[in-house]
């Protein structure tokens, strides 16, 4: 059975876990960088992504999460874990800066400005609702990323290679359909 | 496309777990807390303690400090409203604040009803003692819960008080035959179909955290361990010597609150935590918590 981290620093950390075993994978939360060694792959969740690159730098988890890449193994970022992943983020300093994205943050305003939509995805059979918290856009991608989704235009979803990200939350739905394809990466 | 569903105002809140959110009076105290690791901040014009200690009618902050806490920083932003205040909650809506705190730490506007929660796109949180009042808040529409504890004492004998109280009635909810919910749920004065929500599920239908006395990081760590799932940090902050490094430590340490070493680690020279006060030596209109039940 594959065996998939979920960083536990702040965040969304157990509806992750609870969609990895709906899956039928086993979910881990992960709070120090000695439990990599034992994943398959690894999710940045959703939660506040200042809070969550600092805790990372503290805790070493920058380089352990680059190494962690190098391995080829695959890392899931939902919403702020984009954010996490990303090369670029506007003016601000990236944190992972593994892929090759350049990202909006807040980019559809505050929280009052929320929402929830159906989304087609490519991958996905069908329909997929997506829950937008203050979430980020991706607003260019390298030529290496393959665009999975876009809403009103803007690009919501994308691949590469072992490394995916979506702006919004497929941990708080009932559709484990994301997760599936993230477990489908590993094999 | 919808805003202001169940699932975004609740899903909202999701993300703040594991987290602080810290009390500010300013951008500049915004920006310590932000750089510190607090996932969102609570913007206001006096602390809980210098509201108990200065007495008199505590309202909503001035919209121009809320503003400008708002343009500092990237997290979200939270402030507070009276209970009972459906005008100073709008008014903090229209001003973008991403989280409205229903709050008996200011003075309420109403004895006897809440807002309608329903009646907003922005998700609020409420404070409670024990399961009926979690429960009547959620049924009024809050989105996330905490416990009441007693604010501006800098004596977290109140939250864990709450804490207990709450999962205590929850475990007991959840081991009840289920033909005896609906008079339990009248004995509590909760709506039914969410005494019946907690009998199937076991936990709070939303997250609730810790509030009213965490002064330390050792108090963080407490009510983590005792099912927070996040703590909120009033007074404690910059009523210590260090708000810098006393912010960073609190963080640490609800992070990794099982983690003992690294807890007093952090809490080294730490400088002294606020003075606190005895709730014993609080008279009946000096108690917070008993406002808006």
């Amino acid at each position: 059975m594959k065996v998939i981290g979920v960083l536990a620093l702040q965040g969304a950390v157990a509806e992750h876990i609870r969609m990895i075993e709906l899956a039928g994978a086993k979910g881990v939360a992960v709070k120090r960088v000695e439990q990599l060694a034992d994943l398959d792959g690894m999710i940045i969740p959703g939660g506040e992504s200042t809070t969550i690159g600092k805790l990372m730098k503290t805790y070493g988890f920058i380089d352990a999460l680059k190494q962690f890449s190098e391995q080829k193994k695959p890392i899931f970022g939902t919403c702020a874990g984009l954010i996490i992943l990303a090369k670029h983020i506007g003016e601000e300093q990236a944190h992972l800066q593994l892929m090759d994205i350049e990202v909006k943050r807040n980019a559809f305003g505050r929280q009052r400005e929320s929402f929830e939509t159906d989304l087609d995805i490519k991958g996905l059979d069908e329909p997929f609702r997506a829950v937008f918290i203050r979430a980020p856009l991706i607003e260019n991608v390298g030529e290496n990323v393959d665009i999975l989704c876009r809403y009103k235009d803007q690009i919501v979803a994308a691949r590469q290679d072992h490394l995916l990200v979506a702006s919004f939350h497929p941990e708080l739905t009932n559709n484990m359909a994301v997760h599936q394809y993230f477990i489908d990466m590993m094999m | 496309m919808e805003t202001g569903t169940t699932v975004v105002k609740r899903g909202m809140a999701e993300m703040q777990k594991g987290g602080v959110i810290m009390d500010v009076m300013n951008a500049e105290q915004a920006k310590i807390a932000e750089a510190a690791g607090a996932c969102a901040v609570m913007a206001l014009e006096r602390i809980p303690s210098e509201i108990r200690a200065s007495g008199g009618v505590a309202r909503t902050a001035d919209p121009t400090i809320i503003e400008e806490v708002v343009k500092s920083v990237s997290v979200p932003v939270m402030a507070k409203a009276r209970i009972g205040h459906f005008v100073e909650a709008k008014m903090l809506e229209s001003l973008g604040v991403d989280y409205i705190d229903e709050s008996e730490v200011l003075t309420p506007a109403d004895e006897v009803y809440h807002i309608d929660k329903t009646q907003f796109t922005v998700p609020f949180v409420c404070g409670a003692k024990d399961i009926g009042e979690a429960l009547r808040r959620i049924g009024e529409g809050a989105a996330m819960m905490r416990t009441k504890g007693e604010p501006g004492t800098g004596n977290i004998v109140e939250a864990v008080r709450h804490m207990r109280i709450i999962n205590s009635q929850i475990r007991h909810i959840q081991n009840m035959h289920k033909d005896e919910l609906m008079t339990y749920a009248k004995n509590l004065g909760a709506p039914y179909d969410l005494v019946l929500n907690i009998h199937e599920n076991g936990k709070l239908p939303v997250v609730n955290f810790a509030a009213g006395g965490v002064a330390t990081p050792a108090d963080a760590a407490l009510m983590m361990y005792l099912g927070a799932d996040g703590v909120f940090v009033g007074s404690g902050i910059f009523k210590s010597d260090n708000p810098e490094k006393f912010a960073k430590a609190i963080v640490e340490a609800t992070t990794h609150y099982d983690d003992y070493k690294l807890i007093a680690d952090v809490s080294r020279n730490l400088g002294a935590p606020m003075k606190g006060i005895e709730i014993s030596d609080l008279n009946a209109a000096e108690r917070m918590q008993d406002r808006g039940i």
